[in-house]
C-alpha cells in the first residue's frame, strides 16, 4: 500500500523525485531538531556531517569499487580550509564551506588520478599513507596551521530573527543538516545518472567497461573527486560544529571508522550511509552510558566502548553481511508479497 | 521500481532514526532548577588524559581528587552534599576535549567542570563553558589564559600562572647562573609560551641563545635538543610535560650534553619522570638524569613526610587511592579537591552556579590550605596561586629551599618573599575563613 502510494505520488522525473525526497527528509529533520534537547541537537549535527562524508565514501567504495582509507585526511583539508578562511580571513560561512568543497575537490583530483592507477591493497596502502601523512602537516607548519593546538573559530551566531534565546546547538544542527541534504540531493542524482551507471560498470568489469567506450581511469577519478568534495564539506561542517580544526580530530581512527560505518550501514547505499552516521554518533554514547551504569573501574570502562563497537561490528557482519540496509531490505521484501495478496 | 522502493526506505530510515534520537532526548531532559545538584549530592565533570602523550603521571590526578572527595563524603560531604566527579578521557586531544565537555554539560548535566587538564585541550572549551554559564573551576594548567575574570567570569585557574613561575625561575637563573648561556625547550602552545614570556622578563635577552618548541604527540626531540646544544647553552630550561622532560634528558644523555637543568613544576615529578626514563631506556637510566635539576613548588614536597598536609594526603591515599603511587600528581589532585570543597562550603547550602563563582571571587584570596602561597582570586583576577618556592631534585626527591616568593604576571612587577606560615589541616572536613 505504502509503496503503491509513493509510486503514484512521486513524479517520473528523477531530478524532481530526488528533490521531493530531500524536502521530505528536510522537513523531518527540521521537526526533529525542534523537539530535541541541546545534546541531541549536537548529536544530530555530528550525524549530519558524518553522513556527508559517508555518502561520498559509500559511492566511491560501493559503486565505483575503489577503497579509500584516506577520507579522514580529506575531511581535514575541508576543515582547515574553513578554519583558515573564517578564522583568519573572516569569510562568511557559506562561501567558506564552498571553498572547502572546491579545495578538497582539487586535492581529490591529485589523489584520485594517482588512485585510478592503483588496485586493491596498493590503493588501500596509498590512501592510508595519505591519512597518516596529511594531518602531520599541521605540526610541520605550526605558525599557519596551529600545530597540535589546532585552529579555533568563533561559534556560528544564529540570525537575530530566530530570537535571542535560540539554542546554538540547534543552529549548528540546522547548518550541518542542510549540508547533509545538499549532499543527499547531489549524490542521489549522481548515482542514478549516466555517470553513476559508468561507476557501476567500471566496478563490475573494467575490461567490459572500456570495451563500451568508457575511460576507466577517468571514471574512477571522477568518482574520487565527487567523494572528496563530500568529505571536504563534511570536514568544513565539523569545524563549524566543533569550532576547531586540530590534527587530533583527523586521526587514522576516523578514516577507519568511516570505512567500517559504510560497511555496517550497507555498502553503496545512501540510506546505508544514514545508518552508518547514526551508528558513529549513537553507539559511543550508548556504550558510554552502559559502562557508566555498571560503575566499572576506569581501566575497564575506558576500553569497553571500543570492545562493544567491535562486538557489534562482528555481530552485524554475521547477521547481515550486506550491512544494516540489506537487512532492512530483506525484512521489507519478506513483508511485501503477503501485503500484495492481502490487498487484492 | 527498485529505485522507488529505495526512496520510501530512505524516508523510513530517517523516521526510524528520528524516533530513536527523540527517545533519548526525552529521557535526558532534567527538571531540577540547578543542574547537577540535589539535596544530597553535587556532580562535577572533568576531562583528563587517561591515555595519550600526557597520561603518564597526569592520569593519577583526577582519581586522587575523587579519593579526597570520597574522604570528605565519608564525613558527610560539604553542606550535606556528597561530591561526585565524572572523569572522561580526552587523551590530551583538543577535538576529544570539545566532545566530552559537551557530553558532560549537556548529557550528564554536571554542575560544573572541575580540574579540566591541559592548556591545548582546555582552551578549546573555555568559550563554550562561559557562554553556557557553567562554572569552570580550577583548571589543571597554569596557562595565563585562565586569568581573565572580566572576559571569562566562570573560569578559574588554580596552580601558579606559568608567567609567574617563569619569572621566579628566571630571577634564580639571573642571580645564580649569571652570564651563562641559556636554552629554552618548551611546548608549542600557551603553556610553553607563557613560561618563556616569564623567563624573558627576568633573564637578559643576550643570555638566551636558543628557544626550541616541540609539538605534543611526536617522540623525536633530537632536532630541538641538538640545536640548543649547538648554540652552546649551559643552562637548559624545560617548560615540558613529564614525558618530554624524560625524552629531552634521554636525548641530551645520548648526545653527551650535560647542561644545568631547570624544569617547570609541571614536568619534574621525580617518580613520574624517573619511571618514564626507566621505561624508555629499558631500565638503563632513571632519576639520576634529573638529579640536581632546579625547579619550584607551590605545595609542600610530596616526599616531605613531616608536613601535616602530606600526612593527611597520605592517609587519604592509602584508604581510597592506594593503587597509584603517592607522588606529586596525587598530591596535586587532592590539594585541588580541597580548594573546591572549601569553595563549595563558602558558597553555602542553597547553591547556584553563580553562588560558587561569587564565593571564589569574594573570598578566594583568603583561602588557606595545602598551598605555600596565597591565591590571587578577585572578580577580575582568576589566576590561582601567586607564586612558588624554589626547589631542587636531590637524591631523587624535590627539596624546596629559600622560602616562598610571590609576584604578579605583569612584566616588571617585583618578586617578594611571602612569610606567613602554612596552617595545619583541620581534623576533619575543610576549614574556611
Amino acid at each position: 500500500m505504502n509503496s503503491a502510494l509513493a509510486r503514484m505520488r512521486l513524479p517520473g522525473n528523477s531530478l524532481a523525485r530526488s528533490l521531493l525526497v530531500v524536502l521530505a527528509a528536510g522537513l523531518i529533520l527540521f521537526l526533529l531538531s525542534e523537539e530535541l534537547g541541546a545534546f541531541n541537537d549536537l548529536q544530530l549535527a555530528n550525524g549530519a556531517y558524518y553522513f556527508a562524508a559517508l555518502a561520498g565514501l559509500t559511492v566511491l567504495t560501493g559503486l565505483s569499487g575503489q577503497i579509500s582509507l584516506g577520507h579522514g585526511a580529506l575531511m581535514a583539508v575541508g576543515a582547515y580550509t574553513v578554519a583558515l578562511l573564517i578564522g583568519d580571513e573572516h569569510w562568511a560561512l557559506v562561501p567558506a564551506l564552498l571553498a572547502a568543497v572546491l579545495v578538497t575537490s582539487l586535492v581529490g583530483i591529485a589523489v584520485g588520478a594517482a588512485a585510478s592507477r592503483l588496485r586493491g591493497p596498493y590503493l588501500a596502502g596509498a590512501t592510508l599513507a595519505f591519512a597518516i601523512g596529511l594531518p602531520a602537516l599541521a605540526e610541520q607548519y605550526p605558525d599557519t596551521l596551529g600545530g597540535a593546538n589546532g585552529l579555533v573559530i568563533n561559534p556560528p551566531t544564529p540570525p537575530s530573527w530566530l530570537g535571542a534565546n535560540f539554542p546554538l546547538e540547534r543552529w549548528e544542527a540546522w547548518i550541518a543538516c542542510i549540508g547533509a541534504l545538499v549532499v543527499l540531493f547531489v549524490m542521489n542524482n549522481l548515482v542514478h545518472s549516466g555517470t553513476g551507471r559508468a561507476f557501476r560498470a567500471v566496478r563490475d568489469d573494467e575490461i567490459a567497461a572500456s570495451l563500451c567506450g568508457l575511460h576507466v581511469g577517468r571514471v574512477q577519478t571522477v568518482a574520487f573527486i565527487a567523494s572528496a568534495a563530500c568529505a571536504g564539506l563534511a570536514g568544513g561542517l565539523l569545524t563549524v560544529v566543533l569550532q576547531l580544526a586540530a590534527p587530533g580530530a583527523f586521526e587514522l581512527a576516523l578514516s577507519l571508522s568511516l570505512l567500517t560505518a559504510i560497511v555496517l550501514g550497507g555498502l553503496g547505499s545512501l540510506v546505508g550511509a544514514v545508518w552508518g552516521a547514526a551508528l558513529l554518533v549513537l553507539l559511543p554514547t550508548w556504550t558510554n552510558d552502559l559502562t557508566r551504569s555498571f560503575s566499572l573501574s576506569t581501566n575497564v570502562s575506558n576500553n569497553l566502548p571500543l570492545a562493544i563497537y567491535g562486538f557489534v561490528l562482528i555481530a552485524a557482519m554475521l547477521l547481515w553481511p550486506g550491512g544494516i540496509q540489506a537487512g532492512v531490505r530483506a525484512v521489507f521484501s519478506r513483508l511485501r508479497p503477503s501485503r500484495v495478496t492481502g490487498g487484492t | 521500481m527498485r529505485q522507488k522502493s529505495h526512496k520510501v526506505l530512505a524516508v523510513g530510515a530517517i523516521c526510524a532514526l528520528a524516533a530513536v534520537v527523540a527517545g533519548c532526548g526525552s529521557s535526558s531532559s532534567s527538571s531540577s532548577s540547578v543542574p547537577g545538584v540535589t539535596s544530597t549530592s553535587i556532580t562535577f565533570g572533568t576531562h583528563q588524559p587517561l591515555t595519550g602523550p600526557a597520561a603518564p603521571g597526569y592520569s593519577e590526578i583526577a582519581p586522587a581528587s575523587q579519593a579526597f572527595f570520597d574522604y570528605l563524603n565519608a564525613q558527610g560531604g560539604i553542606n550535606g552534599r556528597k561530591i561526585n566527579l565524572i572523569i572522561k578521557n580526552d587523551e590530551y586531544n583538543p577535538a576529544k576535549t570539545v566532545t566530552v565537555t559537551h557530553e558532560l554539560v549537556l548529557n550528564d548535566n554536571v554542575f560544573g567542570i572541575f580540574e579540566g587538564l591541559g592548556t591545548p585541550t582546555h582552551t578549546k572549551v573555555v568559550g563554550y563553558l562561559n557562554s553556557s554559564k557553567v562554572p569552570d573551576m580550577f583548571v589543571a594548567s597554569g596557562c595565563p589564559c585562565w586569568d581573565n575574570g572580566t572576559a571569562q567570569p566562570y573560569t578559574f585557574g588554580w596552580q601558579p600562572n606559568y608567567t609567574i613561575e617563569g619569572k621566579i625561575l628566571g630571577q634564580y637563573i639571573k642571580e645564580h647562573f649569571a652570564g651563562k648561556k641559556v636554552g629554552v625547550f618548551y611546548q608549542d602552545d600557551d603553556f610553553g609560551m607563557g613560561g618563556l614570556a616569564g623567563i624573558k622578563d627576568e633573564v637578559p635577552a643576550s643570555q638566551i641563545v636558543s628557544t626550541q618548541a616541540y609539538q605534543p604527540g611526536g617522540t623525536n626531540v633530537a632536532p630541538q635538543i641538538s640545536a640548543i646544544k649547538a648554540a652552546g647553552a649551559e643552562v637548559l630550561v624545560d617548560f615540558t610535560v613529564p614525558i618530554y622532560t624524560a625524552l629531552g634528558q634521554l636525548t641530551s644523555f645520548t648526545l653527551g650534553y650535560k647542561p644545568q637543568l631547570v624544569v617547570s613544576n609541571v614536568g619534574i615529578d621525580p617518580i613520574t619522570v624517573g619511571g618514564l626514563l626507566k621505561t624508555f631506556s629499558k631500565g638503563k637510566a632513571g632519576t639520576e638524569l634529573i638529579e640536581g635539576a632546579i625547579t619550584d613548588g607551590y605545595l609542600p614536597s610530596s616526599s616531605d613526610s613531616s608536613n601535616p598536609w602530606i600526612a593527611l594526603f597520605r592517609k587519604v591515599h592509602s584508604q581510597y587511592d592506594s593503587s597509584a603511587p603517592f607522588d606529586g600528581n596525587v598530591e596535586y589532585g587532592m590539594a585541588n579537591a580541597y580548594t573546591l570543597a572549601q569553595s563549595l562550603e563558602l558558597a553555602g547550602k542553597n547553591l547556584t552556579r553563580e553562588d560558587l563563582v561569587n564565593a571564589v571571587n569574594s573570598m578566594g584570596s583568603k583561602l588557606t590550605g595545602p598551598g605555600l602561597v596565597p591565591f590571587r582570586y578577585s572578580t577580575t583576577v582568576h589566576g590561582g596561586y601567586s607564586g612558588v618556592e624554589m626547589g631542587q631534585v636531590r637524591n631523587g626527591q624535590i627539596v624546596l629551599f629559600g622560602g616562598p616568593l610571590v609576584t604578579e604576571p605583569t612584566a616588571g612587577t617585583p618578586i617578594t618573599p611571602y612569610t606567613i606560615a602554612q596552617p595545619a589541616p583541620p581534623a576533619s572536613g575543610v576549614s574556611v575563613p
